[in-house]
């Protein structure tokens, strides 16, 4: 079985929006919700902001006994994806449930939560620390917490492959689908990261800017840490168009591949070798794609190594291909931002409009593409891609194509 | 009521988050809902509390708020024994 498939719901929370509509209207307007870290201490670290989400009650989409057996970045993703199940309109019926998957890509779990009863075992030398310390540590918890409250009883799992993890978990949902093994799938991602601990290894690894995050600029320092959570709806394009759905756009396509290269460092070969079989896999041209929502980190490396591996694919159609990172706003949330980037891509598609890369300063001319320098571009493109390059080469690319091409 | 009575409920009805009113001296676990993950974190919250240790066996065995408090009685006599 080969059926196409549609995107039909969204929801999103994050440091720029804690629903799809404010982290729509943020990314449209060029907002970054890039700011000093306000829920722990950063003394001895060499940065001070993440992409934070602030102001967000867990209360809202959970109990309160769920919201004590799971971690932050699980609340996250339960509020995605009640907001994603309403805005889809999807009625999971019990049958339905038998038949529905639910990928997540969550990188590291329950790092909060860990670091917490840690800091009480080693540092307070307490006895005794939480007793559910495991359940919410664990990467799967999300994902096990959202089969619970919605009833789904079909494919369900955790992808933890870092930066990639969503993509990854969305592209395999997207094969679920189209091979016809499930009939419906809550897929995206969650993270959840503000513990000292997991903060000061990033600092030690000397990737994060001191500033903010800057894609594709020459003054780019580094990346910016960010949390959240996003879910898409994905159905059988034909199921959806019965049913009346709202179809945002429709996935396309996967690519994969590692880069067999480095722990660290990209090589643009993979990124270039993903980005071509997202392609392939979705029946495209590179000149059918008007837009990519890049991996983007802001690092040194990342940016121009993902313009070689971008150039290396799209040859001249490159010099008219606008190509965005939102990690400029939404930060990178790790695990979730192949899932927020999704959406974002999603939502460009759908509402014609191009999120821009933001606190961009000047132009690098080893990342001479046309990055939407901070402010939105109103353009209808028929399709487009979104990249995740993650450390440890693996990549992880998706295709989606816009409405009016179906 | 006695204190420690008093205490066990206060501390059960914020562990599962429902009104003191509505947890008494003879309430069972099974009538307030409490699930093997909630006990897990009742008896941690009691450990806290009264600062004691309550050994695997008891633990699993608890079914109710007597049970509760006449094992956290002789653990804390046992306390006082041992500091005397």
């Amino acid at each position: 079985m080969n059926r196409r498939v549609a995107i039909t719901g969204i929801g999103v929370v994050s440091a720029v929006g804690l629903n799809r509509q404010q982290f729509w209207q943020s990314l449209a307007e060029g907002k970054c919700g890039i700011g000093p870290i306000e829920s722990i201490s950063t003394e001895g670290l060499r940065f001070q902001h993440v992409a934070e989400v602030r102001g967000f009650d867990p209360l809202v989409a959970l109990d309160p006994k769920e919201v004590d057996q799971l971690d932050r970045n699980a609340h996250f993703a339960i509020a995605a994806a009640r907001e994603a199940v309403d805005d889809a309109r999807l009625e999971l019926t019990r049958e339905l449930g038998e038949r529905c998957a639910i990928a997540t890509g969550c990188a590291v779990g329950g790092k909060a939560s860990e670091d917490a009863s840690y800091y009480e075992l080693y540092a307070e030398k307490k006895t005794r620390f939480h007793p559910l310390t495991i359940p919410r540590v664990m990467a799967n918890g999300a994902a096990s917490a959202i089969s619970s409250k919605f009833g789904i009883t079909g494919p369900v799992w955790n992808v933890s492959t870092a930066c990639s993890s969503a993509n990854h978990a969305l592209g395999q949902a997207f094969a679920m689908v189209r091979g016809g093994q499930v009939e419906v799938a809550l897929a995206g991602g969650c993270e959840g990261l503000m513990a000292y601990g997991f903060l000061k290894a990033w600092d030690v690894m000397r990737v994060v800017a001191p500033d903010t995050c800057r894609p594709f600029s020459k003054d780019r320092k580094g990346m910016v840490l960010g949390e959240g959570a996003a879910i898409l709806i994905l159905e059988p394009l034909e199921r959806a168009q019965a049913r009346g759905a709202r179809i945002y756009c429709e996935i396309a396509g996967f690519g994969l591949g590692s880069d067999a290269f480095h722990l660290t460092m990209p090589s643009p070969d993979g990124g270039a070798r993903a980005m071509s079989m997202a392609l392939r896999d979705a029946g495209l041209a590179p000149e059918q794609i008007g837009y990519i929502n890049a991996h983007g980190t802001g690092t040194p490396a990342n940016d121009s190594t993902e313009t070689k591996a971008i150039r290396a694919v799209f040859g001249d159609h490159a010099e008219r291909l606008p190509v965005s990172s939102t990690k400029s706003m939404h930060g990178h949330a790790l695990g979730a931002a192949g899932a927020l980037e999704a959406a974002a891509t999603v939502l460009a598609l759908h509402h014609g409009l191009l999120p821009p890369t933001a606190n961009y300063t000047t132009p690098d001319p080893e990342c001479d593409l046309d990055v939407v320098p901070n402010v939105s571009r109103a353009v209808r493109v028929e399709a487009a891609l979104s990249n995740s390059f993650a450390f440890g080469g693996l990549n992880a690319v998706l295709a989606f194509k816009a409405p009016a091409s179906l | 009521m006695d204190a420690v009575t008093e205490r066990v409920i206060q501390v059960i009805a914020k562990a599962q988050h429902i009104p003191v009113e509505t947890v008494k001296a003879e309430s069972t676990f099974e009538e307030l809902k409490i699930d093997s993950l909630d006990g897990l974190q009742i008896v941690f919250a009691l450990e806290e509390e009264f600062d004691i240790s309550i050994p695997d066996e008891e633990a699993k065995a608890l079914r109710s708020i007597e049970q509760a408090v006449a094992g956290i009685r002789q653990l804390l006599a046992a306390k006082a024994s041992a500091t005397a």
